[in-house]
């Protein structure tokens, strides 16, 4: 069984947000760089789970230049087998989307993994994306993903609740907390990451079909008005009266 | 040309986030001086679909084929496009809820439509298209500009406040061929909590964290909650020790919340839990800790204990309320 996950470089969850260049860019001045957690901890983790109970090769692709090799390798040396970076940068998701496509399409994989979305852009398109240009069928936001022989059990978020889903391989997953527990790379892992293959792959011609204008941040708080705890009559009043909220 | 809403359905129900998205798609329909078509997959109520009319859509194509109950992506797809090309839609709304994050992505696919995913305004059309969305999961916004000809939306729900007015749609129904063989994922069970309000969709979350001390304690989360009218929530610690369901879980790796008054009980507020909750209109935080950074994230604060000030203020609520 041949498995791709897609993975992205994120700024950590903790990264100061902060913008440059006429607040057009990220700015990445003292700014920690990981795997996208949803890629990393859920879809990367449930795929070298498969790999060590039914066996599968797990590749890893990411779209994004020399700068992304770091989480490349902490990937590798997680688990994965082949790491292919496709040397392009881009905002747009159909870009993104198409690049990973042409890659899956020329590889054939039988299970395509991605996060549910990243943590900067939220975008939560790029696994409906490739799905759509393999035609292939796509379940989104899954929390749980058994295999049995080719049939793929799954349970995907829904309001409220959950659905228990049953597909046929090759499918493509977007996967959530659930999925798998976090796991941190070994010793042993990070050395065999040194001499795994990263290629890199040229992209392919594909359009893009949004641009980012610009970023702004959040109006700051006007700051918090404390009530006295011995008065809580009071928060009901001013959520009444004057935030309207109750 | 015109606006396509797709307008999602649970049980026949056309949801809250969906009335927002066709009351959008309508705005942006007048902004753009054409009309807005909603399209509903499934069976639904026919008074409830011509009741699309007073959030402003015109038409209501509905294809009420039963094999789309449930919601299969690819088919999905399929018929959203087809009625996309039968109304010559330019723009395409969907909600950015657990279908419109299954499904826009894939008719932008199909139909090369640029998609803004999780925008919180109308678009600006004085220079290109462009529409502000949430990034860093919710810490920033970005200013999108969608080049391509045709354009997807799906807008964060809770974000744009509906009004319904009296006017009814022509309900039409749409019958595009669909094959057996595109139904590739089968749902064969629905673990729902019937009678919870969805917490993407409630406008008042009361949440609870490690404050609390133990699942045990919940009992005054879920009272003031329902005093309030409230779902209720949890913090990441509260989840991953098994005091509350995963699905309660609100923050940067669970849940992204917009309610229009969130109560946080006992929670310190990390950085990753304001991600899931920082789109609240009015925060409330009660926490024992004055120096709980999420103080600095709220709009009302009470530094006080939780099992004293909890009760207190679902009685000061109930007896506003008129309940007692």
């Amino acid at each position: 069984m041949k498995i791709l996950v897609c993975i992205s470089k994120t700024p950590d969850t903790t990264a100061k947000i902060a913008f440059t260049d006429n607040n057009t860019k990220f700015n990445e001045a003292g700014v920690q760089f990981i795997i996208n957690p949803y890629d990393e901890w859920y879809a990367l983790v449930r795929a070298l789970e498969l790999k060590e109970t039914v066996g599968a090769d797990v590749h890893l692709v990411t779209v994004g230049g020399a700068d992304c090799d770091p989480i490349i390798r902490k990937a590798l040396a997680l688990g994965g087998d082949h790491a292919y970076r496709i040397n392009a940068s881009s905002g747009d998701s159909f870009y993104i989307a198409s690049q990973i496509a042409a890659h899956a399409k020329e590889q054939q994989y039988d299970l395509i993994f991605t996060g549910k979305e990243t943590i900067d852009y939220n975008g939560s398109g790029i696994g409906g994306m490739v799905a759509e240009l393999l035609e292939l069928p796509y379940v989104s936001i899954a929390a749980k993903f058994d295999l049995n022989g080719t049939k793929a059990t799954i349970n995907r978020e829904i309001e409220g609740g959950e659905e228990v889903c049953e597909v046929e391989l090759p499918v493509v997953v977007s996967c959530q907390k659930g999925m798998a527990e976090a796991r941190i790379p070994n010793m042993r892992g990070i050395m065999a990451a040194k001499t795994k293959p990263l290629t890199v792959v040229e992209p392919v011609a594909a359009d893009s079909l949004t641009s980012v204008v610009s970023f702004e941040l959040p109006p700051a708080k006007s700051g918090v008005k404390l009530i006295n705890a011995d008065n809580v009559e009071e928060l009901v009043k001013l959520l009444h009266e004057e935030a309207k909220v109750i | 040309m015109s606006v396509l809403i797709f307008a999602d359905q649970a049980e026949g129900k056309i949801k809250k986030a969906a009335l927002e998205a066709v009351q959008y798609g309508a705005k942006v329909a007048a902004q753009l001086g054409t009309t807005a078509t909603a399209v509903v997959l499934g069976a639904a109520d026919a008074a409830e679909l011509a009741a699309l009319g007073n959030y402003g859509a015109t038409k209501v194509l509905h294809a009420a084929d039963a094999r789309l109950h449930e919601v299969e992506s690819t088919v999905y797809t399929k018929v959203i496009a087809a009625a996309a090309e039968k109304e010559g839609a330019a723009v395409i709304i969907f909600p950015h809820n657990f279908d419109g994050k299954a499904i826009a992505p894939r008719v932008s696919a199909r139909l090369k439509a640029g998609l803004v995913a999780g925008a919180i305004s109308y678009p600006d059309t004085s220079n290109g298209f462009v529409v502000k969305k949430s990034v860093f999961s919710g810490k920033a916004f970005a200013n999108v500009n969608i080049t391509s000809e045709k354009k997807i939306i799906s807008i964060i729900p809770n974000t744009f406040a509906v009004s319904a007015g009296t006017d009814t749609a022509t309900v039409e129904a749409f019958s595009p061929a669909i094959n057996d063989a595109d139904f590739k994922v089968k749902v064969v069970k629905k673990n729902t909590l019937s009678g919870e309000i969805p917490l993407t969709e409630a406008e008042i979350i009361v949440s609870g964290g490690r404050g609390l001390k133990g699942p045990e304690n919940w009992g005054m989360v879920e009272d003031l909650a329902h005093a309030l009218g409230a779902a209720t929530a949890s913090s990441r610690p509260v989840a991953d020790a098994g005091w509350r369901p995963h699905h309660e879980h609100v923050g940067q790796t669970g849940l992204t919340v917009r309610p229009n008054l969130y109560i946080a009980i006992g929670i310190s507020g990390a950085i990753q839990h304001l991600a899931g909750v920082n789109g609240s209109k009015v925060i409330v935080v009660i926490n024992k800790d004055p120096e709980a950074p999420f103080f600095k994230a709220a709009d009302y604060g009470i530094v006080g204990d939780a099992f004293e000030v909890v009760p207190r203020l679902t009685e000061a609520v109930k007896k506003y309320k008129g309940l007692n």
